[in-house]
């Protein structure tokens, strides 16, 4: 479903990634964990198509399409979500607004008829209470004064309107406290379908204890230096990075 | 510097129909329209090297001859005209002025309420006005803010007595007819609020011509009582030829607060001068705005807050959605004297500039006499960030539609604050169908 080879991207004419490779299958659910700076986010972002990074050589391929030929609105039409590390805040405009616009174009491009207000009303309140986010945020201005937590919630709740075949979930987990971690990880859990993959950024295993990844991955220096099962999560937790250093250094 | 043949200096035409007002009763006020007379023909027509009008060309007024209206025409109007321009709440109160003079037939007032015509005020109890009649403006102002006092014809007179809260709004509409091309009015408005008095205001300007070119000279005084409360809501929508100027003066004694929104729709070229005196402790004073231009528009608001008095806040928010060849102005004066410590005084002027060919000159100028004060001010011009656009993509909206949502929000921001519900729904309605792109 996706297909991530040898891709190298720069930010501001310094190279990030130096070559990552990754095969994503449908219903997978990949985890990437790896120390600050090591070029998660990078490739998410990248991913997303945010034109601040450049790609410098490498491909991506997702539902055998060329990824990195279209414009991000157009991948995540054709069902490419990412919810930011550090979502940002829309003064002025509606959740409500915000969502039923970018479904409704996301709709009209598979050619389904758009929600008019009532049903996507009716829509949105049902995966409200999926993620248990309270209806009145709603009408409250996209992240706008949200809590860390808050903010990471609203991401997950786009992504159950959204309906993604891809979901990058960029540190979703970071910042909430338990309760809400569950919460998230629980409306993560009822969007995996086998038809639906999803890559989780992550530092932490409570994260995976929720949400069991098929595979992980560690990125070090723009590379992903180690791949493995779950356990490979436990692995690091105990042990932290820095055998997975020296195993780099020493290769 | 070689001027144009044209003499663009001509006050004769104005000077003529002064010729012809009527004296009045008592003689005081005919005193107020000599003085301002003489205080006309004294001062030039604002112009480009006066630091206040740098960037607001009105050469276009100033070249114009209009015809000042000197009494009230058979306008023949009725309710059914006045539909989305009136707000026909029958709870409210609603003074409706054509072509500069009051109409009582298409006009509304509640029992209890002080509000009408400010010539029948000055007709039946001139002495209760005197205090307050042009104290404000008083030798202050362009030419043309002494042209409107040299005239003095008609506007409205609002009055709240001490103690008493009026609820429901009292909306003062204006409407040019139109049907003189090249006329000009020249309403005069005084509202007045006794201590712990407080009542909501809304002064809209609109127009039933389309093309016709005429001048609505406005001038306005508040006065606004020790611990009273008053909103006050400008809407301005002039017609496509239509040129307004306005003066507004607000004085506020201690722990009054005024709460002001300009609203700036239509007219070819519109200054909207509002400046406050804070002068007693305690004051608190919020001056809102939002512009939105298009066409060849030239739209100024010059806002100005005096801190007299200690203990004193103020806020200044203004913001401006330009488009086409459009061109606005804002700035934002605030001073500070010596004594008024403990000043607390913000100012923020925002502007999205949606083509390269609309133009914005703001600025900031602070005058701070005392030591202990709080006094911030900013101002951003462009477009919104690309991290903002992007995130819009990542949800499937392309950046053309992120710029009209992120445009509508921008404007709705300041609409939304706004407490009167019919005023805020139609604003709300208007910036949705202009900015929007979803269709509503
Ligand atoms: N927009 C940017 N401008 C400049 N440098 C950037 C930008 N984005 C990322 N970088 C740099 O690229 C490197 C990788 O950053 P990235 O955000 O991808 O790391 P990360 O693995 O997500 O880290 P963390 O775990 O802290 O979130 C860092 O050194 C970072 O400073
Ligand atoms: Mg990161």
């Amino acid at each position: 479903m996706l297909e991530i080879s040898n891709l190298h991207a720069n930010v501001e004419g310094v190279e990030i990634l130096k070559g990552v490779s990754l095969s994503v299958k449908e219903g997978e659910v990949h985890a990437i964990m790896g120390p600050n700076g090591s070029g998660k986010s990078t490739l998410a972002q990248v991913l997303a198509g945010n034109e601040e990074y450049e790609v410098t050589e490498g491909g991506v391929t997702f539902l055998g399409k060329d990824l990195l030929e279209m414009p991000a609105e157009e991948r995540a039409r054709l069902g490419v979500f990412m919810a930011f590390q550090y979502p940002v805040e829309i003064p002025g405009i509606s959740n409500a607004y915000f969502l039923q616009a970018g479904l409704n174009e996301i709709r009209k491009s598979h050619g389904l008829e758009e929600l008019d207000a009532m049903e996507f009303r009716d829509l949105l309140r049902a995966k409200m209470d999926m993620v248990a986010i309270d209806p009145r945020f709603a009408e409250r201005p996209v992240n706008e004064g949200f809590s860390g937590g808050e903010k990471k919630r609203n991401e997950i709740l786009q992504m159950a309107v959204l309906e993604p075949r891809l979901a990058i979930l960029d540190e979703t987990d970071s910042g909430l406290d338990i309760d809400a971690l569950r919460i998230v990880a629980d409306g993560v859990n009822k969007l995996r379908d086998p038809k639906r993959s999803m890559i989780l950024v992550t530092h932490y295993q409570r994260l995976l204890d929720y949400i069991v990844p098929d595979y992980v991955h560690v990125l070090y220096k723009g590379r992903i230096v180690k791949s493995g099962g779950k356990d490979l999560a436990l692995e690091l937790e105990e042990k932290g990075y820095d055998w997975v250093k020296e195993e780099y250094a020493t290769a | 510097m070689v001027e144009v043949a044209e003499r663009i200096d001509d006050k004769a035409h104005y000077l003529g129909d002064l010729g012809r007002v009527k004296s009045s009763s008592p003689e005081w006020i005919n005193a107020l329209r000599r003085d301002a007379c003489a205080r006309f023909e004294s001062l030039d027509f604002p112009h480009k090297r006066m630091e206040e009008w740098r960037f607001t060309n009105v050469a276009p007024i100033v070249r114009t001859r209009f015809r000042s209206t000197l009494e009230p025409a058979a306008h023949g109007l009725t309710a059914a005209d006045l539909v989305g321009l009136a707000y026909g709440v029958p709870e409210w109160s609603e003074l409706v002025f054509v072509d500069g003079f009051y109409s009582p037939d298409l006009s509304r007032v509640q029992p209890g309420v002080r509000a009408g015509s400010l010539s029948d005020a000055l007709a039946g109890d001139a002495e209760t006005l005197r205090p307050y009649l042009n104290r404000y403006l008083n030798g202050s102002g362009s030419a043309f803010t002494a042209l409107n006092t040299a005239f003095m014809l008609d506007g409205a007179y609002v009055s709240v007595a001490k103690e008493r809260a009026v609820e429901a709004p009292i909306h003062l509409l204006y409407i040019t007819t139109g049907l003189n091309a090249e006329t000009a009015s020249h309403p005069r408005n005084l509202i007045v609020l006794e201590r712990h008095a407080s009542a909501t205001v809304i002064e809209s300007y609109a127009s039933l011509a389309v093309d016709v070119t005429y001048f609505t000279n406005a001038a306005t005084e508040i006065a606004v009582g020790e611990g009273a409360r008053l909103e006050y809501i400008k809407m301005l929508n002039e017609g496509t030829n239509g040129y307004h100027l306005a003066t507004t003066r607000v004085h506020q004694d201690r722990d009054s607060s005024f709460r002001s929104f300009a609203i700036v729709q239509g007219g070819r070229i519109a200054r909207n001068e509002l400046g406050v005196v804070l002068d007693g402790e305690g004051a608190s004073a919020s001056l809102n705005g939002l512009y939105m231009t298009g066409g060849e528009q030239l739209v100024d608001n010059a806002t100005s807050i005096e801190h007299a008095k200690p203990h004193c806040t103020s806020w200044i928010g203004y913001k401006g959605v330009l488009d086409d060849k459009s061109h606005a102005v804002f700035s934002g004066k605030i001073m500070v004297q010596r004594n008024a410590q403990k000043t607390d005084s913000n100012q923020l002027n925002q502007n999205m500039v949606l083509s390269d060919k609309a133009t914005i000159d703001t600025k900031p100028l602070l005058e701070i006499f005392a030591d202990d004060v709080k006094c911030t001010h900013g101002a951003t011009v462009g477009r919104p960030p690309k991290e903002l656009v992007f995130y819009f993509q990542t949800r499937g909206m392309s950046e053309a539609m992120a710029l009209g949502m992120l445009t509508y929000g921008f404007a709705d921001e300041v609409v939304n604050q706004i407490e009167v519900e019919p005023v805020r729904a139609r604003l709300e309605k208007f910036v949705y169908t202009k900015y929007s792109p979803i269709p509503g």
